[in-house]
């Protein structure tokens, strides 16, 4: 084949483009540009500030956590725990608060709460062998208990300003968790994407034998995964409470699914192995665009889950019929 | 010359069987060992040892004069022993380069990995195989042949003094095996050691300069392969001569076929194939990989949709449109893959040998009959010489060529009229390969019409009575018996007319 250097640079760039466009995250992108078209033509509620904010901060919840979930089901794991460890340091840090503990000292007790339900996770998968969809769902039921026993079931008011600030603040008129959902997804994009660090995720969730072959602490690996996730749920859990100055028991309650299933249209197979922070991101955007825009057209909220529910099984047999064709094609 | 790696009276000991019996053995460098012997011989847990994957009890392992012990894979591969197993362990996600660089990725500040160096590097080592694959696709994508040769490159990658393959050519095609090959010598040359496991014996002759022998956990000896003959080698590794392995014929060419098949089509894998089969005759399918005989063995059997053709049964044309249809026509079709699509692995012999005749042993409330099951299992073990302590052992603890005698067995129970058995001994060790063979004769002498697909070629020349040679989805060549000759059978598969001596175009 004779080939000048500009066609070949011409072909490469092609074939990047192609690339990209192929990519799960771009479609997802796509999507949700036509449907903010489609819903600033449909509501003229939907491109107003105001209701922006709602979503964006509605999505900052998920979207920090689907940032830890993505990597853990990357690596081959799953964590059903999230929406109990989000209540629990919730509780645990609004509790501390009204004992007088200093606000920064409350949130870090409050993290560290959370990142000690992932340790406990973490090493029951990868010290034990027990399987994670148990071991988490087993976990769930733990810490909602412990929890309701630790707040003897009521919720925990009169959160003083201090803390209340991290929820409610503004910068440039912008709310404090919008921004710190943008930081955690920037910076784990960047790094699962570029890390040798976070690369060892993709090995242990392909192969596992071959990870420990290749020198990789897979145990590790998966602890370090629990606890980022968790912890992340503690993020999560620590804003909302901050936002609406006191913490609910029952906060947190199915977030888990949601979290998985942003993920999962975000493109990470639940096998494992696969895409991206970006991706995640994604999904979660597009769920809370949907809720809000079902809402906004005026659509009976017991619709939602219908329609949530069918849009991960349509994104899933996309994806299927996608490998098919890219499989056949070779 | 000093020995690379040197085994000195390693033992292994596991509950119950002695699987490596004070062994020696030493690997010369740039030597290409072939290490020979039945399944259960102890190759594979010898070979283990040295990839640091299985301690040994004792004995003592020298890599270039020195002691060592490894107490994990990544301590071998640190000292430079690379293992490449039969099952891949490619991540189908990650791109060539990222598989191929596992954890080993080039990176700049704070562990950022540099992709241009990564995927420089990359292409650099490919081109040094000569093989032409893109870094930045992704695994899933490549065919189970670059696949294959993937998990091998990546093995070299980490530049290892000896290199251990076990059966690397499994599921290459012939220009990919030969690729292999290539390399292989190319990194002999450059002073890289290796130990390759094969139950090919003709591919032993092929390729590798020495093959040492072993039989009951006990290392029985080395040969120089230019100075022995195969037969040489089967009767070491089995400890006695095998002089008639295929048995004998009784099949006689008659006019009246029972099973026929005419136009058989699928597009886009096989087309127009047609051919007739007798009571009593065993009938080949020759042919490289990817000329689609599985194919057409499945379509027969119903798993596969056809696009046209008929098939007949005893004079009257029959719809064998799933497997549940050809089982009550009494067809029977034993997978190639025999792990995945044959057996059920973690049920027990019982289980799996019952499991396609199901309600002759099930009473008239619908349950089954468990003290019937059992001694129908038990007696089949015998008659199959399946060794296994009782009937309930799982099947995912025998050996490949035990596992292959409960796939006869299970189909057996059916009693079939016509038998397709695709790839009847692969990765089955001589002596299990020699009652397979057997027990394929009484059958067909009892009766049954066998179609015999396989890609080892001596094999159907010793076994068959007519051999018909596919190529990219259709019948190039149909030899009977008195003509068989490899070369004559290696260039129909080729789609070369040997009359013409000319390539046809597919």
């Amino acid at each position: 084949m004779t080939s000048t250097p500009e066609n070949k640079t011409a072909h490469f760039l092609k074939d990047r483009i192609i690339e990209i466009i192929a990519q799960r995250e771009f479609s997802l992108f796509l999507v949700l540009a036509l449907a903010g078209i489609f819903m600033s033509a449909m509501s003229p509620v939907f491109f107003t500030w105001a209701n922006a904010e709602a979503m964006l901060l509605a999505l900052s919840v998920d979207a920090i956590i689907a940032v830890g979930m993505v990597v853990l089901l990357i690596s081959g794991g799953l964590d059903l725990s999230i929406g109990s460890t989000l209540g629990l340091t919730g509780v645990v840090t609004g509790l501390l608060l009204n004992s007088g503990v200093p606000a920064w000292l409350a949130i870090l007790l409050g993290l560290f709460t959370a990142m000690l339900v992932g340790l406990a996770n973490g090493l029951l998968v990868s010290k034990l062998k027990i399987n994670p969809f148990i071991t988490t769902l087993g976990m769930q039921m733990m810490i909602r208990g412990l929890l309701l026993v630790v707040a003897k079931g009521k919720a925990v008011l009169n959160l003083p300003e201090s803390f209340t600030v991290i929820g409610q603040g503004r910068l440039f008129g912008i709310q404090y968790p919008i921004y710190i959902m943008l930081v955690l997804v920037i910076i784990g994009e960047v790094l699962v994407r570029n890390t040798r660090f976070f690369r060892q995720s993709y090995y242990t969730g392909g192969n596992e034998k071959s990870a420990r072959l290749s020198g990789i602490n897979v145990d590790m690996v998966k602890i370090f995964n629990y606890c980022l996730v968790a912890t992340l749920a503690g993020v999560a859990g620590l804003l909302i409470t901050a936002r609406f100055g006191s913490s609910s028991v029952t906060v947190g309650g199915g977030l888990e699914l949601r979290v998985i299933t942003a993920t999962i249209i975000g493109g990470a197979s639940l096998s494992g192995g696969e895409r991206s922070v970006l991706g995640a991101f994604l999904g979660a955007a597009f769920m809370a665009v949907l809720a809000n825009s079902l809402n906004l057209i005026g659509v009976d909220v017991y619709w939602q889950n219908l329609v949530t529910g069918l849009i991960l099984i349509v994104a899933v047999v996309i994806d299927v019929l996608n490998e098919k064709r890219k499989t056949q094609k070779k | 010359m000093v020995a690379v790696l040197q085994a000195q009276n390693i033992v292994k000991r596991f509950p119950g069987v002695l699987a490596v019996d004070h062994v020696n053995l030493d690997l010369e460098k740039g030597e290409i060992l072939a290490l020979l012997g039945e399944n259960g011989a102890g190759k594979s847990t010898l070979t283990q040892i040295f990839g640091g994957a299985i301690k040994p009890d004792s004995g003592q392992l020298l890599l270039e004069g020195k002691p060592v012990s490894f107490s994990t894979s990544a301590d071998a591969l640190n000292a430079g022993i690379a293992m490449v197993y039969q099952e891949l362990s490619l991540v189908g996600s990650l791109s060539v380069a990222e598989n191929i660089f596992a954890n080993r990725q080039p990176v700049g500040a704070a562990n950022f990995v540099n992709w241009g160096s990564l995927y420089q590097q990359t292409q650099a080592f490919l081109d040094r195989f000569e093989l032409d694959l893109d870094p930045r696709r992704l695994v899933k994508y490549l065919s189970m042949g670059q696949q294959q040769i993937l998990e091998i490159l990546k093995a070299i990658s980490t530049n290892p003094r000896v290199l251990i393959l076990d059966e690397p050519t499994s599921s290459l095609t012939e220009s990919e095996t030969k690729f292999l090959f290539e390399n292989i010598r190319k990194l002999q040359k450059e002073g890289m050691s290796f130990i390759y496991i094969t139950h090919k014996l003709f591919e032993v002759f092929q390729i590798a300069t020495r093959a040492a022998v072993m039989r009951d956990g006990k290392y029985v000896g080395s040969r120089l392969l230019n100075e022995v003959s195969e037969n040489d080698l089967v009767s070491l590794m089995v400890g006695r001569n095998i002089s008639n392995l295929y048995g004998d014929r009784h099949f006689k060419q008659e006019a009246q076929p029972f099973f026929s098949v005419k136009g058989l089509s699928r597009k886009g894998y096989f087309e127009n194939i047609d051919f007739a089969l007798q009571r009593g005759e065993i009938l080949g399918m020759a042919g490289l990989v990817g000329a689609c005989r599985t194919e057409i063995g499945r379509a027969i059997f119903g798993i596969d949709p056809l696009d046209s053709g008929k098939i007949s049964l005893n004079g009257e044309e029959v719809n064998l449109k799933n497997p549940r249809r050809a089982i009550l026509k009494k067809v029977a079709y034993l997978t190639e893959d025999r792990k995945n699509l044959g057996l059920f692995l973690s049920m027990g012999i019982r289980e799996n040998i019952i499991s396609p005749a199901l309600e002759i042993f099930t009473d008239k409330y619908g349950f089954l009959e468990r003290s019937k099951l059992t001694q129908y299992a038990a007696q089949k073990m015998v008659e199959y010489t399946i060794e296994a302590p009782n009937p309930a052992k799982k099947v995912i603890h025998l050996s490949g060529g035990n596992q292959q005698k409960c796939l006869v067995a299970m189909w057996m129970s059916i009693d079939p009229q016509v038998i397709i058995f695709d790839e009847p001994t692969r990765g089955v060790d001589v002596g299990a390969r020699s009652e397979i063979y057997h027990k394929l004769r009484e059958f067909a002498d009892a009766g049954a019409g066998i179609i015999l697909i396989s890609s080892d070629l001596p094999e159907l020349i010793g076994m068959c009575d007519r051999i018909l040679v596919i190529h990219h989805g259709r019948i190039s060549g149909d030899v009977l018996r008195n003509d068989f000759d490899e070369k004559l059978i290696l260039s129909y598969a080729a789609g070369i007319d040997p009359q013409t001596a000319q390539a046809r175009r597919p």
